[in-house]
């Protein structure tokens, strides 16, 4: 068990407000640079005001192996337009100007972080603003690529348990976890089939079993309805898919942005935070 | 390249986390780790078993066809002047390409492990049709994901794996070639964990994946040291083989690699040439992480995976066998690297003076052999690996001959 403290404070706080509210989290995903990079840093300012309470960056990747249609594609609209990690970086830098108290989470695939160098990474992330870090192909078994390297530099590394982790895998999975567990709802890509609701709340409970960490739900969120469901048993509700998809059913020919562009996330936005605001949990003493 | 410490053997690899040096591991997602691992001890279980060997054996003389000839290739030799050339005829085999002698070997084991639904990628179509014959042959699922790209300029394998029963899903994401039907497949498996099987066509993908399909191509290199010794009463000097994935090259190379009087050549696909469009991830690309193994890969200075270019679909991929990332950097095998141009001429010579259509991807090999031989002594012994037919790529030949077939 690694010792090292993480610098997961504004997580920890962001969650600790929603408990005395009451309530579950919500977690918002969105691509960084799709459909351009201005259009996307507005989108992500305006996440927290319309009720998302941590921020995930998706920093694009030409192959991501767990996404549905909707991510791929944002990806690869933000890469025709030139995005890359720097840029990804220099937007939460933006972002961070101007907010300091919500968590960002960047998510992708390690060949990009890896390129740039894991300790050149680690520091331009953390001096960026990052709190924490969401790499879908990094299981425990690759530790030391970059979870172990990320503690060390302060910053979570936000690990995904799976239908497919068993009881018996789940203590190695939770071992280096930090910031929160985020409990993959399906076996399955982004974006795809909706859960079982029934099944993912009787998950949840079995990892909490496992963790005094905050466990969040995602793949399948698709509504505020959906949302409501999943807040019942989880501490936080992830969506992506479905803001992308709400994105691009805004974009003109050429997939750029219109007018409607930002107002079409944050509305989905609003009713996602409604849902969850909807089931009033228990408060912590 | 020899500045790194030469290790007693080249034989040992991988470690019991599945790297070769710093390249190969388990770059995967959650979801797939625990199939990895059920796989990795199903391998185990199995190659420890004589009945499992006994059943490849019996399948792999039966329906393959094995041994594969190895074939003094006389007015080749004649004509270049140089090495004695001999061809290990892996077109030979039932399907027309090493292909099937890794499908073999996986479908066997899927059948162990009670897997029913069978998950293949295929650039080519070599590897796609040697899935389907199989499940054919064992009444198994079989769906394989080929990028839409390769549908197009792979028509008669589609058809071939139609035929066979297998459903062809084209791949229209990303680049719509080999990396996105890897992608794709990879998306299937993840989906359907509990009762899929992935085959994999290549020596490529997460551990055990590069370790087991190079053992089930080994079978090559294995015949080779027998039927030279017999031929010639000692071992080859040199062997050339293309590389894609590597998957042929490897299983060709691999028995012989602690032989230091076997100098070993392995062929990339260098496209339109290396400085512009090309397929030679050793020769023009750099360490990175895709598909779960560590290896060198075309891609730009942020990460993202560059198109690869070849004239054949088959060697059409960004990426290399972990192993071969190793063996390159310890430099125990030479990569190099022939164009489409100099592949055709191969094709074409080959052709001509054997009686024997090579597929594109050994005509890339054959291209070096054409360059390397003619300054070898005439008691120098060199084989080749004429790793798959050309039937398949007939249409793309003549197109670019300027002929047409009716």
């Amino acid at each position: 068990m690694l010792k090292t403290q993480p610098m997961t404070q504004r997580i920890e706080a962001r969650f600790q407000k929603c408990r005395a509210e009451g309530r579950a989290a919500l977690v918002t995903y969105i691509m960084a640079g799709d459909p351009d990079p201005e259009t996307s840093l507005e989108i992500l300012k305006s996440l927290p005001k319309a009720g998302a309470d941590i921020v995930e960056f998706g920093l694009p990747f030409t192959d991501p192996m767990a996404d549905g249609p909707a991510i791929q594609a944002a990806g690869l609209r933000a890469l025709k337009g030139g995005q890359d990690t720097v840029k990804t970086l220099d937007l939460i830098r933006r972002f961070r100007a101007e907010d300091a108290e919500t968590p960002v989470i960047l998510m992708g695939y390690f060949n990009p972080i890896y390129v740039y160098g894991v300790d050149r990474f680690l520091a331009d992330a953390r001096e960026a603003g990052v709190d924490g870090l969401i790499v879908v192909d990094l299981p425990p078994e690759e530790d030391d690529e970059l979870c172990l390297p990320a503690l060390k530099a302060g910053l979570a590394f936000i690990r995904l348990a799976t239908p497919t982790t068993d009881d018996k895998r789940l203590p190695a999975v939770l071992e280096n976890t930090a910031g929160f567990v985020y409990y993959v709802s399906i076996t399955g890509i982004t974006g795809a089939a909706t859960p079982d609701f029934g099944k993912v709340a009787t998950a949840v409970e079995r990892i909490k079993r496992h963790t005094p960490l905050p466990v969040v739900v995602g793949f399948g969120v698709k509504s505020g309805a959906h949302a409501a469901a999943v807040a019942q048993g989880a501490d936080g509700v992830v969506v992506g898919s479905a803001l992308i998809d709400a994105l691009k059913g805004t974009l003109d020919a050429e997939d750029r942005a219109t007018a409607g562009t930002v107002e079409a996330v944050t509305k989905l936005v609003k009713e996602l935070s409604e849902g969850v605001r909807s089931v009033a949990k228990r408060a912590a003493a | 390249m020899s500045a790194q410490a030469q290790p007693n053997s080249f034989r040992t690899g991988p470690d019991e986390r599945g790297h070769f040096g710093p390249f190969g591991g388990r770059f995967v997602a959650e979801t797939l780790m625990p199939n990895i691992l059920e796989l990795e001890k199903a391998y185990e279980e199995a190659r420890n078993d004589p009945a499992f060997h006994a059943e490849m054996a019996y399948f792999s003389t039966h329906y393959i066809g094995r041994p594969s000839p190895l074939y003094f290739a006389e007015r080749m030799t004649e004509h270049l002047g140089g090495a004695k050339i001999y061809f290990k005829r892996e077109e030979l085999n039932h399907t027309g390409a090493h292909k099937v002698n890794n499908v073999l070997g996986q479908i066997l084991l899927a059948r162990r492990m009670g897997k029913k639904r069978i998950i293949a990628e295929t650039g080519a179509g070599q590897h796609g049709v040697a899935t389907a014959t199989l499940c054919a042959r064992f009444g198994l699922e079989c769906i394989v994901y080929m990028g839409a790209v390769d549908v197009e300029r792979q028509k008669p394998n589609v058809f071939r794996m139609n035929m066979l029963g297998a459903k062809v899903v084209p791949v229209q994401s990303g680049t719509r070639t080999l990396k996105d039907a890897m992608n794709e497949a990879l998306r299937d498996w993840v989906t359907n964990v509990a009762d899929t099987f992935y085959c994999i066509g290549t020596v490529a993908g997460p551990h055990p994946y590069p370790a087991m399909v190079r053992d089930f191509q080994c079978v090559i290199g294995n015949e080779t040291r027998e039927q030279m010794l017999e031929a010639e009463g000692r071992l080859p000097d040199s062997l050339v083989a293309c590389i894609g994935g590597g998957s042929n090259a490897i299983g060709l190379f691999h028995p012989f690699l602690d032989d230091k009087s076997v100098e070993i050549y392995g062929v990339e696909a260098a496209g339109h040439g290396l400085h512009s469009l090309h397929a030679a991830s050793l020769t023009g690309g750099r360490p990175g992480v895709l598909h779960g193994n560590r290896t060198y890969l075309l891609m730009n200075r942020d990460g993202q995976i560059a198109d690869a270019h070849s004239i054949s679909a088959g060697l059409d991929y960004p990426g290399i066998g972990p192993e071969h990332a190793w063996l390159h950097e310890m430099g125990r095998v030479t990569y190099i690297s022939a164009t489409d141009q100099e592949a055709l001429d191969a094709f074409q010579l080959c052709s001509r003076l054997e009686g024997i259509l090579p597929a594109l991807e050994p005509s890339h090999a054959l291209a070096k052999v054409i360059e390397i031989a003619p300054k070898k002594p005439k008691d120098h012994l060199m084989v080749v690996n004429i790793s798959g037919r050309g039937d398949k790529d007939l249409f793309q030949i003549a197109e670019h001959l300027g002929s047409q077939i009716v």
